[in-house]
């Protein structure tokens, strides 16, 4: 066998070992999209029923609470959390999320604030590091298959900064960057504010006509008492909802890239082979013009 | 009239249904809810049982954590950043729990030793 076949076949034996691989991330990553699209509806209930009872009290409230409020007259400190992933080999998911972060902090700076960075997934950690940026908080590990705990480890780590006064590094905003999944092929980067709340001023007939008019709820504690209690509840669920929206737009983009590596293996074998058979044929072709010629000069030497 | 019932964990549904009373322990004290109570929003105790009188399942127990309760037309939610039923409760793995954290003295330990607790109670179906 020639050099130049022997090279052909061993890239094709690469090429297809690669593309086995892909395969399986492939398929590995389309079974966990539905696993994790099962556990945002899963989780849909409390977070309507959380949103409602805060709406609640929080219109009940008279006082400036830190929920809805901003802290002081000027905004000092801003946090910004963002949710990329562990591991690679995702396409663009987790570079989106950085730029989008980035030019979040670009007009946070902009507007004279101080920001820090609560980062979450391997990938975001790995960005801050190697431009020796400081990194307020970060955690790893479960991007792929976030559970509660986690999501109460980050709102206990946005909580505390919050609550610190502004002098020791208190922040008085929250912003959150994740990527928002809408459907196997659709996902979207998205910046949200968790504090101080978005306040939606509903008049009363779209109230009725929305049917979000709120009972005239009996608090237990006082009203303040319970919007305190729920201020963390309502940030954890923020966080957890934004975790398992990234996680399932991680596996939706993983899929994604490595379909297009399948892809692209196979039409790269396709082409290798084409590629080995000329180089075959032209052996062969160079064997029996070496015959022919041999003969030829056998015939005329008699 | 029956109260229209449901049981919300942070990651899923637990339980609804139709029940005639809720039996909940809040930061002030023990609440019981029939049909026609005025609506309330209130905080559940940490490390609490809740007690659901079904029609037609009997008797509903859960070991509920941080959650709280809201009562509106006859319509009770009960929330929870985690809660058990007690049927999915394992005693044994409880009792562990309840052992080590005793065996340690620290405000985290402090706090799993009242979640094991109220998931044992809600085992025995012993309310307080």
């Amino acid at each position: 066998m020639g050099a130049q076949l022997r090279v052909y076949r061993g890239r094709i034996r690469s090429v297809k070992a690669t593309k086995k691989i892909t395969k399986a991330m492939e398929l590995i990553a389309s079974s966990r999209i539905v696993k994790a699209q099962q556990r945002i509806e899963a989780a849909s209930p409390y977070t309507n029923a959380l949103v409602r009872a805060i709406s609640a009290a929080a219109s009940n409230g008279s006082t400036a609470h830190p929920l809805t409020h901003p802290r002081g007259e000027e905004r000092v400190r801003a946090a910004v959390c963002f949710v990329t992933a562990d591991r690679g080999m995702a396409g663009g998911y987790s570079s989106n999320v950085i730029r989008e972060a980035e030019a979040l902090t670009n007009l946070l700076k902009g507007e004279g604030l101080d920001v820090k960075h609560y980062i979450v997934g391997r990938k975001g950690v790995n960005f801050y590091r190697f431009r020796e940026r400081p990194i307020a908080g970060q955690w790893t590990g479960f991007t792929d298959q976030p559970r509660y705990e986690h999501a109460q480890a980050i709102a206990a780590g946005l909580l505390e900064a919050l609550q610190a006064p502004l002098a020791e590094g208190g922040v008085d905003e929250i912003h959150i960057v994740y990527t928002l999944f809408h459907n196997m092929a659709q996902q979207e980067v998205r910046v949200r504010r968790l504090i101080p709340m978005e306040v939606v001023e509903v008049s009363y007939e779209e109230a009725v006509e929305r049917e979000i008019v709120l009972p005239l709820y009996d608090f237990e504690p006082a009203a303040e008492t319970v919007l305190d209690a729920l201020l963390p509840k309502y940030v954890t669920n923020l966080v957890w909802n934004a975790l398992l929206q990234a996680a399932a737009s991680e596996h939706a983009a993983r899929r994604r890239a490595m379909k297009s590596a399948t892809d692209n293996a196979e039409e790269l074998i396709k082409s290798l082979t084409r590629q080995a058979n000329q180089a075959r044929q032209a052996e062969i072709t160079q064997e029996i013009s070496e015959i022919v010629g041999g003969a030829d000069a056998l015939a005329s030497a008699k | 009239m029956s109260l229209s019932v449901s049981l919300v964990s942070a990651e899923r549904k637990l339980w609804s249904g139709a029940a005639t009373s809720v039996i909940a322990r809040t930061a002030e004290g023990e609440i019981g809810i029939l049909s026609g109570h005025e609506p309330v929003l209130a905080i559940l105790a940490d490390g609490g049982v809740v007690r659901i009188e079904s029609e037609g399942a009997g008797r509903i127990t859960a070991a509920v954590h941080g959650g709280f309760l809201s009562v509106d037309h006859d319509e009770v939610i009960l929330l929870a950043e985690v809660a058990e039923l007690a049927d999915e409760i394992d005693a044994a793995r409880a009792q562990a729990a309840l052992d080590r954290a005793r065996s340690e003295e620290s405000e985290a330990a402090t706090a799993a030793a009242h979640r094991a607790e109220a998931r044992l109670r809600a085992v025995a179906g012993v309310h307080h």
